[in-house]
Formats: structure tokens, C-alpha cells, sequence
């Protein structure tokens, strides 16, 4: 299994998967944070966006994320101020730049996105700026790859851990969790060579009975990971349960704001209590996230369900599996 | 979300007392924080993944990564010209 939606698609476009003996099947994680964002917070992002006042600001990938009734586009579509932003420094400068507004930053992603995410609510405060504050939800790997190897229905006996993930939290952290499961896997980087490199490591570890975690991108990963960007992350942030969507509760599989920086959070700021989420029954998002299925197996891919007109985020994010197979694999 | 494509560093600058770079990604121009990167300096290539350095490689390992994407590249244009 690639946990990292950035993997899946770089496999699917160049066709990896398709080079592999017929042996080796590569099934795709949870690793597409878009995909995985509570439809709760989605619908709460919907409503503060629609608030006079508000200027809200996020990645470009959530604007199309299917909420219970719309998404962040319609609202934008409907008069609303919602603004594509690359960094959330930029969702700081708006702020600054709009005082009488209020700013509001999606602050979705793995922990790849923590740092880039905390220094701005770090910088906030240092700053003193009051109208900006974030929607944050962060999920965290590991948890999630304890609820996919231990669940009865786990077929994954190699994992390729996302390169950019363990750029940042290094991957000591998976070493326990290998031998838990006595699972092999290698920490592998995103262009094709590097994804062949790791498939091939953890094929090598797995013929050899060796259960480890192999470095295969060191040219961005060390063991420890960038201790400074850590630094900042738990600054700003704390572990909390999350949801994640398609898949349920996962205990300590997020991170939120810690106490000093409640100020900045936006589900506090905002009155977003009473949303009723209303999932769409034909989407399999969450089996899919899971690698039970693959989107192929679904009933409304392709057809229903397509980019224009997506059930469900795996059909939206640029990350998700199902855009994936819908761009490189649809015969 | 995850991709991060190495940049190089063409000016470093202090902005409120953030580190923030001009990084270049062949051509393209962005302004990328350098928190996190402390060690990097003018010229040197940084993984920037929303607008925050994450890594930094050394030239060699960054020119590793852009010439295959060069080459992909290349063999892309190729083959549309074949069709």
C-alpha cells in the first residue's frame, strides 16, 4: 500500500502499476487529506464562508468538496469571498490587509502541512492580528496506518510511507509499528524512480523475511526528520481524536490548537454548532481510503460520478484515487 | 498536496521577522517561507510543499530530480509530436 494521494497518482499516471509483474498489487491508503476531512468541518466551512464579513480562505483542492448540500465553490459562486491560497502565510496577509473583515484559513492536511499551517496562527499572535483565525484539521499517519494493518479485513503486507511525511516527523515513529504488524516498509519519494525504488526495497525485504523501515528518498529524509519544522508544529498544535471521513473516529489520529492559541480557531470564533451531515449513500470514499476497493469497483464511477460532478472528494482532490483512475485509467 | 518540487533560493529576506526566500521553480517565481530551513542559503535547492520549505538538497540531489522531470518532459513532447 502507498498511503500518499501524491504517490497513487503519480503511480496511475505513469503508469506503474500497469510495469509491475502480476504479483505485486499496489493498493492506495488514506494519504489524500481533502479526501479524508470530516464532512462535518466541510459543512461548517460552507457556513462560515457564507457569512457576511468573511473572507475565507483555503487550498485550492477543498473548493469542490462535496459538503451535505453544497460546496465551498457555490458559495463563491453565490457572492461569497472565498479565496484560493497556496500558503497560509498568504490567508495572513489578507488578514492583515483586511482588517475590518474577518479571515478564516482552512488549515486542512497531513503533517506534511502542520508547520506551513502553525506558523501562521504562531505569527498571528507575535503579530497581533485579531481577525484572522483557522479551521483546522490535521490528521496524522501513523494512527491511520495502525487502523488499516489492524483491521481484519487487511490485505497490506508492504507499505510505502509518504516521502514528504517523513520529511518532516522522520520515521522512527514507524519502526515499532512495522514490527507490530510485521509489516516491511520503505520511506519513498514521488517521481517514478523513486516509487520504483521503494517498491522494489520492500519487495527485497519481503522475499528476504526482513521486517524494517528502509530509507528510499534520503535525499529529503533523514531518521529524525527536520526537528526545527517539529518544533513548530508542537508549538501551535496538540493530538486530538479525529474524524476522518468515509472511515469514522480515529483516536489520537489528529492534531488541533493547543489552549494558548484557542483564540485563532475558528470553530470557537464561529457560531457553527447545528450541522446535520447528510453523506451521499452511493459513494464508497471510505472503502476506497481504506484499499478495500478500488474505484473501478464502484457503481457511479465514471458515470455518476465524475470530476464535474463528484459524489464524493476521492472523485475531487487532486490526490484522491478516484480522480486518479478517472485521468490515467478509464478505458 | 504532498508533492514538493525542488526550488532554488535567488534572494533571502527577513519580512516581520519571518525568513522567507524567492524561490525559483524553473521560472516560476514564488515566495516561500524558510522557517524550517535554516541551514538553507542563497543558491541552495529547497522541497516547498504550501508555500513552506521543508528539505533541503544538495544541488546534485536537486538536479537528480529536475533532470528526470526534464527528461519526462521531454519524452511527453516527443510523443505528442509522434501522434
Amino acid at each position: 500500500m502507498e498511503i500518499c494521494g501524491g504517490q497513487t497518482h503519480a503511480i496511475m499516471q505513469y503508469g506503474l502499476h500497469e510495469l509491475l509483474p502480476a504479483e505485486i498489487e499496489l493498493i492506495h491508503g488514506p494519504g489524500c487529506p481533502v479526501c479524508v476531512t470530516s464532512l462535518e468541518l466541510v459543512d461548517k466551512a460552507v457556513a462560515i464562508a457564507s457569512m457576511e464579513n468573511v473572507i475565507f480562505t483555503s487550498y485550492g483542492d477543498m473548493l469542490r468538496v462535496p459538503g451535505s448540500n453544497q460546496d465551498l465553490f457555490f458559495v463563491k459562486a453565490s457572492g461569497g469571498d472565498v479565496r484560493v491560497v497556496y500558503s497560509s502565510l498568504e490567508a495572513l496577509r489578507i488578514a492583515e490587509r483586511n482588517p475590518d473583515k474577518e479571515v478564516v484559513f482552512f488549515g486542512i492536511g497531513f503533517e506534511t502541512t502542520a508547520p506551513a499551517n502553525a506558523i501562521s496562527v504562531i505569527k498571528a499572535q507575535e503579530r497581533g492580528i485579531k481577525n484572522y483565525s483557522m479551521l483546522v484539521s490535521h490528521v496524522l499517519v501513523p494512527p491511520a496506518i495502525h487502523a488499516i494493518l489492524g483491521s481484519p479485513s487487511n490485505r497490506v503486507q508492504g507499505f510505502l510511507a509518504a516521502g514528504h511525511v517523513c520529511a518532516i516527523m522522520g520515521y522512527e515513529e514507524y519502526e515499532p509499528i512495522a514490527h507490530k504488524y510485521q509489516v516491511p516498509m520503505a520511506v519513498t519519494g514521488f517521481e517514478p524512480l523513486d516509487l520504483a525504488l521503494g517498491i522494489m526495497e520492500t519487495v527485497k525485504m519481503l522475499e528476504n523475511d526482513e521486517v524494517r523501515v528502509v530509507n528510499a528518498y534520503s535525499r529529503a529524509v533523514t531518521r529524525q526528520g527536520n526537528l526545527v519544522a517539529q518544533k513548530i508544529i508542537q508549538k501551535a498544535f496538540e493530538i486530538c481524536d479525529r474524524q476522518w471521513r468515509g472511515i469514522g473516529i480515529i483516536p489520537s489520529s489528529g492534531w488541533k490548537l493547543k489552549p494558548e492559541f484557542l483564540e485563532f480557531d475558528a470553530e470557537r470564533r464561529f457560531d457553527v454548532r447545528d450541522i446535520q451531515t447528510r453523506e451521499s449513500e452511493i459513494c464508497i470514499s471510505g472503502l476506497i481510503l481504506q484499499g478495500l476497493k478500488k474505484p473501478t469497483d464502484c457503481p457511479a464511477f465514471g458515470k455518476t460520478c465524475t470530476p464535474q460532478n463528484p459524489l464524493g472528494a476521492t472523485m475531487v482532490s487532486s490526490e484522491g484515487a478516484c480522480s486518479a483512475y478517472y485521468r490515467y485509467a478509464r478505458d | 498536496m504532498c508533492l514538493g518540487i525542488p526550488g532554488k533560493i535567488i534572494q533571502i529576506y527577513d519580512q516581520e521577522k519571518t525568513r522567507m526566500g524567492k524561490v525559483d521553480f524553473n521560472g516560476v517565481e514564488l515566495e516561500v517561507c524558510l522557517e524550517a530551513t535554516p541551514e538553507a542559503e542563497l543558491g541552495d535547492y529547497v522541497i516547498v510543499h504550501a508555500g513552506f520549505a521543508i528539505s533541503t538538497l544538495s544541488e546534485s540531489e536537486a538536479q537528480e530530480t529536475l533532470s528526470i522531470l526534464e527528461e519526462l518532459d521531454r519524452i511527453q513532447r516527443e510523443e505528442i509530436q509522434e501522434e
